[in-house]
């Protein structure tokens, strides 16, 4: 059942994004920016930690729990060090995303060559 | 942006011409792929949990870190960019599409070299992503601080 869900969820999320690209004619960058702010803003209202809860990797794979960690890192640290904590835990969460997204980037681009 | 009367005629004229996207179709791609990637994830989870002895909520990073290195693996044969004609949204909107846009714009500048080619461009695509999620994160986080504080 965990699968379904997540599959459903997950799909859905990418409806959204796909209805704004067809009918608003957003970018994929304009639309992964918008996810993520959405993400951060669902976070805000600890609505997103719920979806988690209930849709599993539908809800921690696309990119909007990208926003989602970002404000989780910074609010858990803010608890501990104040205001100031906001800065330093920012990236608490999303920080093995980020390294191995630039690892693997660079990588990538060292091994292959570019197609098409 | 304000447009002047040329431009606006323009975009009208143009309107026409451009192919109508299949609302329908477009959407039912996004939602099979995007789908089957999230339910990669959970299997990947799962694996983490059962396996490695993470708890559900740790085994996020492993499964973001996992999905990351298929999606630059994928991109480096060049499957992942024939994905996203196919699936649009739905290769765009998951965490593997974040990886894709990181090495794609790596591999495409490789020719530059690699500091001012690949090191230099690795975040042009990503990069939104990253600026306009750590500023709302944290106007967001200040907003909730003071709440917190005050009320």
């Amino acid at each position: 059942m965990d699968y379904v869900w997540a599959f459903v969820v997950g799909g859905g999320i990418c409806v959204i994004g796909q209805l704004l690209m067809d009918i608003w004619k957003l970018t994929p960058a304009h639309v992964m920016s918008s996810f993520v702010v959405a993400g951060a803003v669902l976070d805000a209202f600890d609505l997103y930690d719920n979806l988690i809860e209930f849709a599993g990797a539908g809800a921690t794979v696309p990119i909007t729990s990208f926003g989602h960690s970002l404000l989780h890192g910074a609010m858990e640290q803010a608890d501990e060090h104040g205001i100031i904590g906001i800065a330093v835990g920012m990236f608490q969460l999303t920080s093995a995303g980020i390294a191995s997204a630039i690892l693997f980037g660079f990588l990538v681009a060292v091994f292959f060559k570019p197609k098409g | 942006m304000k447009q002047s009367f040329d431009q606006k005629q323009y975009n009208q004229t143009i309107k026409t011409y451009q192919p109508k996207p299949n609302y329908f179709i477009n959407c039912l791609k996004a939602f099979v792929v995007g789908g089957l990637i999230c339910m990669l994830g959970e299997g990947i989870t799962t694996f983490y949990v059962e396996v490695f002895n993470f708890s559900e909520k740790d085994a996020g990073n492993p499964t973001v870190t996992t999905l990351i290195l298929i999606a630059a693996l994928l991109t480096g044969f060049g499957v992942y960019d024939k994905l996203g004609q196919f699936a649009g949204a739905g290769s765009a909107v998951p965490v593997t599409g974040f990886a894709n846009s990181v090495s794609s714009a790596a591999l495409e500048h490789k020719s530059e070299g690699l500091v001012l080619g690949v090191a230099t461009n690795l975040f042009k695509l990503a990069g939104s992503v990253i600026v306009f999620g750590v500023v709302s994160a944290y106007l967001l986080g200040i907003i909730r601080y003071s709440w917190k504080i005050w009320f």
